[in-house]
């Protein structure tokens, strides 16, 4: 093992990996510090299943190296699978077995581990231990997959798009008992494309595009590295009057303008001196106000200027 | 490496304890019972598997069950005719008017109509292309001639035979056994192994430190286990309902089921060794297991087929299974008696199992 400080749980090197017709994985590179919450996180397509994939041994790299907990798995598998936790993205547990009868399926491959029933507790699933997996929520669902990846008392954890497609509310459940592995000092990687997410669980975080790492580090680095503090929308006039735009890029505290569907988006440096001053250029071209919204700059925005696409382009 | 070792959580505080070591913990009795549940929970599975051959054996046994020799209806028009017949124990006569008994005749209510003729004669009006009308025919003209004198220069008597092992019933047990064996593991292996290759639940399997052959080793506990109840099941009812002969060794008997369901789960798993799908699966297994349906003598003898064929319906594994389980039941045959068709058995395992092993993808 290298002797960096800190420690590293996962490196990546020069990792390529092509399907028939697209390079999924080009040349990437990923280190993963023990006990760190990492996030992968990109668009549909980026290149996040494919590579936490390669990590998890699943699929084999066209090249380039994957170094885990010191191991590597073309020689020591058997070793790396009792340590690791894996959840898949849209695995279909079987449905006629009982969310107990799973745990025990899945707890009886690993030499140690909690029992069945703290596992239960932990994801708290209790109350479902004898019901059957197909009557469950799309939420508890997951967190029955997230208990068997726990099984094994995993030092490493790769969750993969733990949180798509479910509400809210489970969504927030799941969180918690992610950051409740983070606290238990668990290396964990995550893939993602839900930025709140990565902003809220994770310690760092590689924006991929297109199979590469564009952009690394911890959410407030990334975010102060678009020089952006904060993001106002808004739209003006009602139709008869066309909104100039040029203007706007003048205005004092603003950095870029772009329109989009109808509203423009201001990414601005010193909120309160842009909002006034573009009250009053609106006051000018005499124009109405109609919808006004600020938000801090996010992941979202950070992606959004990297690449001028937003995350969730569907 | 104590840097990485070090990262320990709350949970495995109480987790210290060295693994549970107890029987139903080996990750084999997991997967098996896995396998076990699944197939108990689908209730459809049940159905096809313990029901169906029951109503099929016990509707094709009613069907075709013997039944005592049947006595034919005939008609007559005159007094001394029916008198003349009546001494026929397997005719039924009856005395009606001419256009009741024609109406009768014609609506195939009777199969024979004796009517009196010119000068003494005897008119018989029947269907000859009806098997019953010339068989009360000849019973009617023997009735008739020997009221009027007829002497038989030889005597004869009967013999009935009537006996087990002979009957259509007996023919289609070991053939249902044979069939239920057949679907039953190529179902199993087949639709639980797509479902999870479908699920991605194989992934995830692989994506544990499970042993990868004990993932299938369960197939084969499980489908051992379930085959002690299928066989005793459609056996028992046979034995005991519709009294099919057992004529072979009964651990005999048992060691061909075991062979001809590895065989058949040997197939069923290379069917499913790529299958993404449960159509796909599902039309692939109908194309593999329809044709021996029909022609490996399940509901009739595969030797109504042309002699060409003959050569190739004896190497379809279906055929060997019936062949071999029917010569254990009704002819009591031993072991080596049935060798070519556990041979043929053994060489279907033989040829699919390393093959699948070869082809299976989990994923």
């Amino acid at each position: 093992m290298p002797h960096t400080s800190p420690p590293l749980a996962l490196r990546v090197r020069n990792l390529r990996k092509a399907y028939k017709d697209v390079v999924a994985v080009d040349g990437l590179e990923l280190e993963v510090r023990v006990g760190e919450c990492f996030g992968l996180l990109g668009p549909n397509g980026a290149g996040k299943t494919t590579t936490i994939e390669i990590c998890e041994g699943l699929t084999a790299a066209d090249s380039g190296d994957v170094e885990l907990l010191g191991m590597r798995w073309k020689s020591h598998a058997a070793a790396l699978r009792q340590r690791l936790g894996i959840q898949l993205q849209e695995t279909q547990l079987g449905d006629k077995l009982t969310v107990l009868e799973t745990i025990r399926l899945f707890r009886s491959f690993f030499h140690r581990g909690p029992a069945a029933a703290e596992v239960l507790a932990l994801v708290q699933l209790e109350e479902k231990s004898h019901a059957r997996v197909g009557t469950l929520s799309g939420g508890q669902k997951q967190r029955l997959a997230l208990a068997c990846a726990l099984v094994g008392d995993p030092e490493f954890l790769f969750l993969d798009e733990p949180t798509t497609g479910l509400d809210p509310q489970a969504r927030r459940q799941l969180w918690d008992l992610i950051e409740q592995f983070k606290l238990a000092g668990r290396t964990i990687l995550l893939t993602t494309h839900y930025m709140d997410e990565a902003e809220r669980l994770c310690d760092r975080v590689a924006i991929m595009d297109h199979g590469k790492v564009i952009s690394l580090g911890t959410p407030r680095e990334l975010i102060s590295s678009i020089g952006v503090e904060h993001v106002v929308e808004f739209s003006a006039g009602g139709g008869a009057r066309v909104l100039e735009v040029p203007p706007l890029r003048a205005l004092e505290g603003v950095r870029d303008v772009r329109t989009e569907n109808g509203n423009v988006l201001m990414q601005v440096t010193a909120l309160h001196r842009a909002v006034p001053a573009l009250l009053e250029e609106l006051d000018r071209q005499s124009l109405p106000l109609t919808e006004l919204r600020t938000h801090s700059a996010s992941l979202e925005d950070v992606f959004v200027t990297l690449t001028g696409r937003h995350l969730r382009d569907e | 490496m104590s840097d990485v070792t070090a990262t320990i959580g709350p949970i495995d505080t109480t987790a210290k304890s060295p693994r549970q070591t107890t029987f139903a913990d080996h990750p084999l009795v997991q997967l098996t019972l896995t396998n076990l549940r699944g197939f108990w929970r689908e209730p459809e599975a049940l159905f096809w598997v313990f029901i169906f051959p029951i109503l099929l054996a016990g509707g094709l046994g009613l069907a075709f069950r013997n039944r005592p020799a049947e006595v034919l209806k005939i008609a007559t028009v005159s007094p001394q005719l029916e008198s003349a017949l009546r001494n026929e124990k397997l005719l039924d006569v009856k005395q009606l008017s001419v256009p009741a008994a024609e109406e009768a005749l014609r609506t195939g209510k009777v199969a024979l109509l004796a009517m009196p003729g010119p000068d003494g004669t005897v008119v018989y009006r029947y269907d000859n292309t009806n098997p019953e009308g010339r068989t009360a025919r000849m019973l009617a003209d023997g009735a008739v001639e020997r009221a009027a004198g007829r002497a038989d220069p030889v005597a004869s008597t009967d013999r009935l035979m009537r006996e087990p092992g002979s009957r259509y019933i007996d023919f289609l047990v070991p053939g249902l056994l044979g069939m239920n064996l057949m679907g039953s593991a190529i179902w199993s292996m087949g639709f639980a192994i797509v479902d999870a290759r479908r699920r991605k639940l194989m992934k995830r399997l692989v994506a544990t430190p499970m042993p990868k052959p004990y993932y299938l080793l369960a197939f084969l506990f499980s489908r051992l286990l379930m085959l002690v109840i299928e066989v005793s099941v459609l056996v028992g009812f046979g034995a005991f309902i519709f009294k099919v002969p057992m004529r072979g060794s009964l651990p005999e008997l048992a060691l061909l089921c075991i062979v001809t369901s590895l065989s058949f789960g040997s197939l069923g798993l290379l069917i499913s060794s790529r299958v993404q799908t449960i159509e796909a699966a599902s039309g692939l297994m109908n194309l593999v297991m329809m044709p021996m349906w029909i022609v490996s003598g399940v509901f009739f003898s595969a030797q109504r087929f042309p002699d060409a064929l003959q050569p190739v319906i004896k190497a379809l594994p279906l055929t060997a299974a019936i062949d071999a389980l029917r010569a254990n039941m009704l002819q009591g045959a031993s072991l080596a008696q049935v060798s070519p068709e556990l041979a043929v058995l053994g060489g279907w395992m033989l040829l699919c199992f390393p093959l699948a092993l070869r082809l299976f993808r989990w994923r």
